[in-house]
């Protein structure tokens, strides 16, 4: 797949605020690309950045091997959804989608066809007369759409598209937008917060943290390989154990070993971390000499439907520990809370990360 | 029916003796300008003959005619430059000692500007006549439309202009097919309301006419006819200028009203 956007050694500044520090990356053609951070990451500005509303204090950006920052944002080939939607309040909603095709010149039966077949696209057909006011916010979320849409832009941006919706509503417009990306056959980079929904929509993410792209892959790289405690703890649930890296894995204070796989110089403190779904609850220490296993208190229990969420204190390392396990486990039925177990996990699930900071171990309490 | 409790009464008493106080002299004054005899102790009987005698009156469509001139071009500067303002204003970083002077002109008194007004045009050696009047409506007015639409803008969702730009609009074409649309209501208001303050303005005016009956307006015409004393002529005067500036304001409060957003 051939690269659309590339960007190299993109920073942005807002007097002394760094809202982009130096971000290379690359968006391939047809690809659903997700910006994912928390809030103040500097993924919005990205966005912008590509849209011509903010321009990079330094970096190349390029879209088809062409200078992207020499057109203005009005001659880009790059359409954006607003977060707010930003429909034009005075314009019906067939006049805030034909917008854009006007702007190209476009009239007649062909604005009138091309309009159509966007309003059909998003199922808001017999809608055309209606003002912005007189929608609902699904159906304004996808007159934003048909008209980010309509002038059939090379890449799509767009800035936290669901975040106005209620949970139902958003859970069957992120099947939508997989659908309609799929139809339309066009890039989009779609801006959240919301790792769940980033999972669930992007083929690659990009997970920015302080202006700075902290790890790009698919979402099961993030979740399976993640590249630091950043990561590791803001795709999904994780456990972490604090220790120092030794020859095999990672020592905790105590002198017990937890093995697991990944890079960390040699001892130099360390995590060890492990998701909640790769830990067993045992009665009694395993056979199995290789696995981890750690003596845990039962602190609750909780009951979600297919998991039961299990929390334990683990002395040995000072650590609440989060397990979810299978309520059909017949090892569970009978755990109460104060019982003391084995928590146990082999290697291959867990990741030995660097552990580089006091301000990275105070976020992880 | 209910019975209604007796502090209830008290309050309605008390509501429609205030709005008596307020209106009873407006009503007095229509209902005179109806009046055959003209006089203000008897009523003899419905006439128009006083808007009749009005028709007639040469002096006083010259003033009519010089008062519309003043109101209307005044109103129309006044509306550009205000908006322009106001758009300007809202692009600035927020500070309280520049919005604070834009409500200057509105809050010093009215013969304290006209001094101000006379001397400056006097320093300038400008002829004094209609000009220097427009001049110095659009002082004022300006303020009262950049007001008016600095408070339409507040609701006014600047993403909308992005995505006019992101979609292959220009800067001016944004501003004519989105921004002023959209303020428009605001704009229309302002305008009405630098009209009506416009046509019954007079201690500025005054100041700053001219001699003669080429730079006389309404307000100074009825001025100089009240020296000898309220004739019936001017009651009629007095409730077409009411029933004008009504209006308007009604109509820039109409336009004006908040839309739900959405």
């Amino acid at each position: 797949m051939s690269a659309v956007i590339e960007m190299q050694g993109v920073s942005k500044r807002f007097g002394t605020a760094i809202a982009l520090d130096a971000v290379s990356l690359t968006i391939r053609e047809n690809e659903f690309y997700a910006l994912l951070g928390p809030s103040g990451c500097g993924k919005t500005t990205l966005l912008r950045v590509l849209a011509g509303f903010e321009t990079p204090d330094e970096g190349d950006v390029s879209l088809d091997g062409k200078d992207l920052l020499a057109i203005r944002p009005n001659r880009r080939p790059v359409n954006m959804m607003f977060q707010s939607y930003a429909l034009f309040p005075h314009l019906n909603v067939f006049n805030n989608v034909a917008y854009g095709l006007r702007m190209d010149r476009v009239r007649g039966s062909e604005l009138e066809a091309r309009t159509r077949d966007a309003l059909a696209m998003v199922q808001l057909d017999g809608l055309e007369g209606r003002r912005p006011n007189q929608l609902s916010g699904g159906q304004r979320q996808r007159v934003a759409l048909a008209r980010a849409l309509v002038k059939r832009p090379r890449v799509l941006l767009l800035d936290e598209p669901l975040a106005a919706l209620d949970k139902k509503l958003r859970g069957q417009m992120q099947m939508e937008l997989k659908r309609l990306q799929h139809a339309v056959g066009i890039t989009f980079i779609v801006v959240t917060h919301d790792q769940g929904e980033a999972m669930e929509m992007a083929d690659r993410i990009a997970l920015m943290r302080d202006g700075r792209n902290e790890q790009e892959g698919t979402p099961e790289e993030l979740y399976e390989r993640p590249a630091s405690h950043f990561v590791a703890d803001f795709i999904g649930d994780m456990n972490f154990f604090a220790g120092t890296r030794g020859a095999d894995g990672v020592r905790l204070e105590t002198g017990t070993i937890l093995r697991g796989h990944g890079d960390a110089g040699a001892e130099s403190p360390a995590w060890l971390a492990v998701r909640p779904e790769k830990l067993v609850i045992a009665q009694a220490r395993p056979a199995h000499a290789e696995d981890n296993a750690l003596e845990a208190e039962v602190v609750d229990i909780s009951y979600s439907g297919q998991h039961l969420s299990v929390r334990l204190r683990v002395p040995e390392a000072d650590a609440l520990v989060l397990a979810k396990v299978d309520t059909a486990d017949p090892n569970v039925a009978e755990i109460e809370r104060g019982q003391t177990l084995w928590c146990c996990w082999p290697p291959s699930a867990s990741r030995i990360l660097p552990r580089e900071s006091y301000s990275e171990v105070r976020e992880n309490e | 029916m209910a019975k209604v409790r007796p502090e209830r009464q008290a309050l309605r008493a008390h509501a429609a003796l205030v709005y008596l106080f307020l209106y009873g002299p407006i009503a007095v004054l229509v209902v005179l300008s109806f009046n055959e005899s003209g006089l203000p102790t008897a009523w003899t009987g419905f006439s128009t003959r006083w808007y009749a005698a009005l028709a007639g009156a040469a002096d006083i469509h010259r003033a009519v005619l010089n008062t519309l001139i003043v109101a209307v071009s005044a109103t129309a500067v006044a509306t550009i430059l205000g908006t322009l303002l106001a758009l300007g204003l809202e692009r600035l970083k927020p500070r309280a000692w520049i919005d604070g002077l834009m409500f200057v002109p509105m809050i010093v008194p009215d013969i304290v500007l006209a001094i101000a007004l006379l001397s400056f045009y006097t320093l300038l050696e400008m002829t004094l006549g209609l000009h220097s009047i427009i001049f110095s409506h659009i002082v004022f007015n300006i303020a009262f439309v950049a007001v008016v639409v600095r408070a339409r803008l507040r609701n006014f969702d600047k993403s909308i202009v992005e995505a006019s730009i992101d979609l292959g609009a220009s800067e001016v074409g944004t501003f004519w097919r989105i921004t002023l649309p959209v303020i428009a209501p605001g704009v229309i208001a302002g305008a009405l309301i630098a009209f009506t303050l416009s046509i019954d303005e007079f201690v500025i005016a005054f100041f700053t006419a001219g001699a003669g009956p080429s730079s006389t307006t309404f307000p100074m015409l009825i001025y100089s006819m009240i020296r000898f004393g309220v004739t019936p002529e001017i009651n009629a005067i007095a409730t077409i200028v009411l029933f004008v500036s009504f209006t308007l304001i009604l109509i820039s409060q109409r336009i004006n009203r908040p839309v739900a957003n959405p």
